[in-house]
């Protein structure tokens, strides 16, 4: 095989557990070069495990001076090793990005030496995409916990996106399982990069042409199923950090087993919570566009989200009082609890019954899934039930009904 | 009545300013090509005037705004019959009532509307996503594709915005035309040498960089690398990239 295939295959390998791949939220157009950054986010094709590819995703070096034990990378861990030059990395990108396989690049890295001499290199890599390859499509770097502010700050001006993954929900977890690590190191630098985010768009306010940092924000990840967390502290360490790192994003990654010399960890061969890390998004997009709040999701009495129904079904069915919901009067932010309707049908709803009172063939035609909503809602031609629905019974019936259609499999798949 | 026009945009258009014209509303908007004469007696030629088309397009800018009125070519470019009739119905509503039709997803032609709408928003996304060039000995980039509706016009923005500093040449083999980038300017060309046969061929015709090929590797190690094993889910995998697509992806490329 040729030598740089090779890297590829190790660097790319041991980049794919970073679940990160979104490429939306920058605004960075074409000034002269080449590139642009998509509003809207692009995903150019799909792994077959069903993952969207947006990104070239690679580390710049697997070495790493850490052991972390969930950590493919990890020092102890008996892998081959490699590491791209700067120029390598930079001409992969630029080939892919011209050919449209990619809407850009996402750099992450080992640790080799120290932080700063790591976050040197990476900043060498996107300091040159930019200014030497006048390539504006979209990057998103992963910075190094302990590199030093200047470097940070510098390589905010070339980027869109920023990370650092918390990688274990709790400071517990992480001393379980990386002792050399903590989340302070952590919460620094996102706090330092957010401030400066928050100082350049004052800034721009005021000014005409200031220079763009980190535009697309920052985003962090978790390893979820590796230690023993509830998914009431997951969600509570993620909603803390949307609200005081104002993160765009916070990924759940559902733990691959991939060391067996950690007795704590899941062992190979047991399967990846992937249903578990669904139920996460879903909680976590209920929190950031439905308006639902923490507590009504999870809290200290309901600490785990369902596996078998999604998190928007069992809060309902935890509030009959609430139910059902008259379809033609209520208002927006009521329609989207419903389960079963989604933010773009609660739109067509409230639009189409300006026009008149809906009745149930029209608004199982909206893009609803009806069979799930109508336990929860009734139209001008509904039959009225009397007295709140009895939850028990539907939440059967939904179930019911799923695994005869094999729904179940699709709900899995809802984004 | 059939109303047979031929076939473009403007022609479309006219049909609905001839169906006020001659206050004839129980119309169906028909290609000339694809209509027989013997099987239906009563249908009528349209004629293309570009100055009609443009009254009934400010006329629908006027009361739908400029970016709605855009939503008419979208649904427009599917070439779905059924929406071409529902777009036709929407248009004269609009025109004859003063009524909001676009939002009144209760009607079945607007629903029928909005759906091909997304249908083609949908389609010109996949190929914005899906084009994958090969860059040629003489510098420019090409990519051949077959999409499901006619996207072309749709795309053209997106692609000369982003690869402003290349030449590039997208191909519709179904339609049989392409747009071309000249680094200033978008064109379209018509009947390339790239025939279903020809592209078979294709290295035939075209010369590829020295390192195409190397790069069309790379990237399929790329693909195959970023894969997980043990979350294998094909079914997810085909409903966001479907089977008929296949063929022109480097990475579905076997061998
Ligand atoms: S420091 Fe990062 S790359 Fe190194 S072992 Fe820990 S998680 Fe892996």
């Amino acid at each position: 095989m040729h030598r740089l295939e090779e890297k590829l295959k190790i660097l790319a390998d041991a980049a794919k557990y970073d679940v990160s791949c979104s490429s939306s939220g920058s605004k960075r157009q074409n000034t002269g070069g080449i590139g642009d950054a998509s509003f809207g986010g692009i995903c150019h094709t799909y792994t077959e495990d069903g993952r969207c590819v947006s990104l070239l995703k690679i580390l710049l070096t697997n070495h790493c001076i850490y052991d972390c034990a969930f950590c493919v990378s990890r020092k102890s861990n008996d892998i081959q090793r490699a590491a791209f030059t700067v120029q390598e990395a930079v001409d992969l990108t630029m080939n892919f990005y011209r050919r449209n396989y990619i809407e850009g690049l996402f750099l992450s890295s080992g640790i080799f030496k120290n932080a700063d001499f790591t976050m040197e290199r990476l900043l060498r890599v996107v300091k040159k995409l930019r200014t030497e390859e006048r390539y504006n499509g979209y990057i998103h770097l992963k910075t190094i916990p302990g590199a030093s502010d200047e470097l940070i700050k510098e390589a905010g001006t070339y980027v869109d996106r920023m990370s650092i993954n918390l990688e274990l929900p709790t400071e517990a977890g992480l001393k379980m399982v990386a002792p050399d690590k903590d989340h302070a190191s952590v919460r620094k630098p996102l706090a330092f990069v957010n401030e400066q985010i928050q100082a350049y768009k004052a800034e721009s306010a005021l000014i005409k042409h200031t220079p763009i940092f980190v535009p697309a924000g920052q985003s962090t990840q978790m390893v979820i199923g590796a230690t023993p967390e509830t998914d009431f502290e997951i969600m509570q360490v993620a909603n803390e950090f949307y609200q005081k790192y104002q993160l765009k994003r916070v990924y759940y990654s559902g733990y691959i087993p991939i060391n067996n010399q950690n007795s704590l960890l899941p062992q190979i061969g047991s399967a990846p919570p992937v249903v578990r890390e669904n139920r996460l998004y879903q909680a976590d997009w209920l929190l950031r566009f439905y308006d639902f709040t923490l507590e009504e999701i999870v809290n200290p009495l309901h600490v785990n989200l369902e596996l078998d129904i999604d998190p928007k079904l069992s809060w309902a069915l935890r509030n009959p009082q609430l139910f059902p919901v008259n379809i033609n009067t209520a208002d927006y932010k009521m329609i989207i609890r419903i389960p079963g309707i989604g933010r773009q049908s609660a739109m067509k709803i409230i639009q189409a019954r300006k026009f008149g009172k809906l009745h149930e063939y029209q608004v199982k035609k909206m893009g609803i899934a009806f069979n799930r909503a109508q336990h929860f809602m009734y139209c001008a031609d509904s039959v009225i039930r009397l007295g709140m629905p009895v939850m028990q019974s539907i939440r059967n019936n939904i179930l019911k009904a799923s695994t005869n259609n094999k729904l179940f499999q699709t709900q899995l798949t809802l984004f | 009545m059939y109303y047979l026009f031929d076939g473009t945009y403007s022609g479309f258009l006219c049909c609905v300013f001839e169906s006020f014209e001659r206050k004839e509303f129980d119309v169906i908007p028909l290609t000339g090509s694809e209509h027989q004469n013997s099987f239906f007696q009563n249908s009528r030629t349209i004629t293309t005037h570009p100055e009609k088309a443009k009254r009934v397009l400010l006329g629908i800018q006027k009361r739908v705004s400029r970016e709605k009125a855009v939503d008419f070519y979208k649904v427009f470019l599917s070439e779905d019959r059924k929406a071409w009739l529902a777009s036709y119905k929407i248009i004269v509503d609009l025109f004859n009532t003063s009524k909001q039709v676009l939002q009144n997803y209760g009607n079945e032609s607007t629903l029928y509307f909005s759906k091909m709408l997304q249908k083609v928003g949908r389609e010109s996304h996949r190929m914005e996503a899906f084009v994958r060039f090969s860059k040629t000995a003489d510098g420019g980039y090409y990519a051949v594709v077959e999409p499901d509706f006619n996207v072309l016009p749709l795309i053209a923005d997106f692609f000369k915005k982003r690869y402003a500093d290349q030449q590039w040449l997208i191909y519709d083999i179904k339609r049989k035309y392409g747009i071309l980038y000249d680094k200033v300017n978008v064109s379209e060309v018509q009947e390339m040498p790239l025939d279903k046969h020809a592209v078979a061929a294709q290295h035939n015709i075209i010369t590829l960089d020295a390192n195409e090929e190397k790069f069309q590797r790379l990237w399929q190690k790329y693909f195959t690398s970023t894969n997980i094993e043990s979350r294998k889910n094909t079914k997810l995998h085909l409903q966001h990239v479907p089977k008929r697509y296949w063929k022109y992806l480097t990475e579905k490329k076997v061998g």
